[in-house]
């Protein structure tokens, strides 16, 4: 396929792969972390880490919009689909993502109409052709998603589409991560950065984390020969004593992001004073609500939800696993009460989580060389 | 606890026969991958002494099978429910080695279901007989209630007799053996989902519906008991195939992804879905197993056999790791292709 297999060429792969164990210096290790879950399930999804040298560590970051959903909003969320006459539409990924009381699958199971949608105009579509009744999307995703989500809620306004509503659980990126850069058990080296989040925000916003913390970044694009190429530029980086923000991803990403999706989010969307976020608590300024304009579409002011914040299974360690402070089969449920098909942990839901990744791709990896 | 440690209870929890404990039916049962397994392994055949719910199992020289269809949309490019129904079944058969002679048909018709729909799936049911040289012999019909069932489900039972040269048993492989698959795959999931019109999404994809007994016959002619086992790749696709053999055989599949034949169309758009062509279902892709000795002659055998022009060698049994399905990627790395869990794409056939 053009434009794509171009990226996945294996000889520059090897390349690449000579190239950073050039740069590595011996006896050193490094962690460099993949902020987006994107990246995790390329880096699985090709075995990219096989090209790497053992000690160059790729730790998964906080950026998948699945596994940082906590217990009570699924919980709110099933509690609006067993209303009578809703028809509750979320992506699929969404539907085995365990709340308080079982999933969105079990909620159509005993008799909740839930559907699966590819996009929140798929949601809207279904509002128009079912008029009689209220048809609610299940809003998830950083800024990547978060636009599509605005266009479908502003042309939902345009068309006076009286019973569309946005249950919304957008997420914003540069919170989690300052909130990670603060943890006191973390040690990292530097970050590849979120490539879709940067093709709507850019790079600027990144510009704290070299500024405030002294680690690199390099945004990245989504193919394996991307990736490669960001971890050389990050050890590449410290192998100068640099730091600074470097854009891999120039042939999507601008420098200063997307403006004009930029100004459908400031109008569709406000801050909220804080999120919940799954394993990491409270995040201040991290989740977006419909703004006053869009109040009409608002799912949470519709309806009333229990919204009780539910308490991670005790055994779960999502927590630490978004901080990338324990791998995903260090955690004490992984693979043997949390799997897959049943789930604990949101991590191990979605394939872009890092449990998943792990638990689906990342087995019996090859040998890495040490350097 | 070490890497090493935590994998190896994985696979101490992995190869334990999967349990039903789900509280109520979920589209997940229906979805080819572990719940379906779990429902299989854990009620069905527990229930009947069974060691496990074979596709097809032999009676004296007969072969047995049964299959329902309920694809929604009815008709889809490349194909229809009827002539799913034919190929489908008479697919369970000549995959078991059995040159299937007859079905029965039960259909399950909703209350309101245009004449014309009926007559056209009831046509090309007769028409896929015919082309799949068996004869349709007895029947049944029920109607039940305005939303009590869409449109219509359709059973088919089908017999076959076991040829003489097959020996094909899961138990048979053997490190070593070749991989095969009789075609280009993932066709028909994607040509249904781009027929149900759920995305904005067009490509000229078909269905691959089609009777295999003729691609068997070639294979058997070729390698005769050289030819270990074979499995039609429809629900969960080739790595669900790939999963139940080397779970049910103890050896490990290495799949060379580069080798996989995908049309492109079907590349691109499971690119978009974010969907692997793997583990998408076909209807008329065959993968078998077959001696080292006799793979070249059977590749060979194979690609001369209608529909089967592009069939490949895809990957070989190995003994480690026992029970596993392992990808080399194109990309020089390694990644595991484990059962499919939960739900892509429901009534798919």
């Amino acid at each position: 396929m053009k434009f794509v297999d171009e990226f996945r060429d294996a000889e520059l792969g090897r390349v690449l792969a000579n190239e950073i164990l050039a740069t590595v210096e011996p006896g050193r290790h490094y962690k460099v972390m993949e902020v987006c879950g994107g990246h995790t399930h390329t880096i699985y999804k090709y075995g990219v880490d096989d090209l790497l040298p053992a000690n160059v560590e790729l730790v998964h970051g906080p950026g998948c919009p699945v596994c940082v959903i906590p217990m009570g909003r699924v919980d709110d969320g099933i509690a609006v689909a067993h209303r009578a006459g809703v028809i509750f539409t979320c992506f699929g990924d969404m539907m085995r993502v365990p709340g308080g009381a079982g999933t969105l699958l079990d909620a159509k199971a005993e008799g909740a109409d839930v559907r699966m949608v590819y996009s929140p105009l798929d949601a809207l579509r279904i509002a128009r052709e079912n008029p009689e009744r209220e048809v609610i999307f299940f809003a998830v995703g950083f800024e990547t998603t978060a636009p599509s989500t605005a266009l479908t809620l502003m042309r939902a306004k345009a068309e006076r589409v009286p019973n569309f509503f946005v249950f919304c659980n957008h997420v914003t990126i540069v919170p989690p991560l300052r909130a990670l850069l603060e943890s006191p058990d973390l040690r990292l080296d530097g970050f590849i950065g979120p490539g879709h989040v940067s093709t709507v925000v850019g790079a600027r916003p990144f510009e704290f984390i070299p500024a405030d913390y002294g680690k690199p970044v390099v945004i990245s694009g989504f193919e394996p020969l991307d990736l490669l190429q960001s971890v050389h530029m990050v050890l590449r980086q410290l192998a100068d004593g640099r730091c600074e923000v470097e854009n891999q991803y120039k042939r999507v990403v601008p420098y200063d992001g997307n403006p004009q999706a930029l100004r459908v989010l400031a109008e569709v969307f406000e801050l909220r004073p804080h999120f919940e976020w799954r394993g990491l608590g409270f995040i201040s300024h991290s989740g977006l609500k419909l703004s006053a304009a869009y109040a009409d579409f608002d799912a949470e002011l519709r309806y009333e939800v229990p919204g009780v914040r539910v308490a991670d299974p005790k055994a779960c360690q999502c927590g630490e696993v978004l901080k990338g402070v324990i791998k995903p089969w260090e955690c004490k449920v992984f693979g043997t009460a949390c799997t897959p098909e049943r789930p604990i942990g949101t991590c191990m839901v979605s394939s872009e989580g890092a449990c998943a990744a792990y638990y689906n791709y990342g087995r019996f990896a090859r040998e890495r060389v040490v350097v | 606890m070490s890497e090493a440690t935590a994998l190896e209870k994985i696979e101490r929890v992995r190869s334990k026969p999967l349990r039903f404990r789900d509280e109520q039916i979920t589209m997940a049962h229906g979805a080819g991958g572990k719940a379906t397994l779990g429902l299989i392994e854990g009620l069905l055949a527990p229930a009947f002494g069974i060691p496990e719910l074979a596709d097809a199992a032999a009676v004296g020289e007969l072969a047995v099978t049964t299959d329902s269809f309920v694809v929604k949309p009815l008709r889809f490019p490349g194909g229809s429910i009827g002539e799913l129904a034919v190929n489908g079944t008479v697919n369970d058969l000549a995959v078991a080695g059995a040159r299937p002679l007859a079905l029965t048909l039960a259909l399950v018709l909703e209350e309101g279901l245009a004449a014309g729909e009926l007559r056209a799936e009831v046509e090309a049911i007769a028409r896929a007989a015919e082309a799949a040289e068996v004869e349709v012999v007895a029947g049944d019909t029920k109607v039940v209630e305005r939303g009590h069932c869409d449109a219509m489900y359709v059973t088919t039972t089908g017999i076959g007799r076991i040829d003489p040269r097959a020996r094909l048993s899961p138990a048979s492989l053997r490190p070593g053996d070749r991989i095969l698959v009789s075609g280009p795959v993932g066709a028909h999931g994607v040509a249904i989902m781009l027929a149900r019109g759920e995305f904005e999404l067009d490509a000229p994809v078909e269905s691959d519906t089609r009777p295999l007994w003729s691609a068997v016959d070639a294979l058997l002619g070729a390698a005769g008991d050289a030819l270990r086992c074979v499995r039609d790749a429809t629900r969960g696709g080739v790595a669900s195939v790939l999963n139940e053999l080397a779970r049910a055989s103890g050896v490990a599949a290495v799949v060379r992804e580069a080798a996989v034949p995908v049309a492109p169309a079907v590349t691109g758009a499971c690119e978009i879905l974010g969907i692997d062509p793997m583990y998408v279902a076909n209807e008329g892709t065959l993968v078998a197993f077959v001696a080292p000795e006799a793979a070249d002659e059977a590749l060979a055998a194979l690609r001369s056999a209608p529909g089967c022009a592009e069939a490949a060698e895809i990957g070989e049994v190995k003994t480690e790791p026992p029970g596993m399905v392992l990808v080399e990627t194109s990309f020089g790395g390694r990644r595991v292709m484990d059962l499919l869990v939960g739900d892509p794409l429901p009534r798919i056939c």
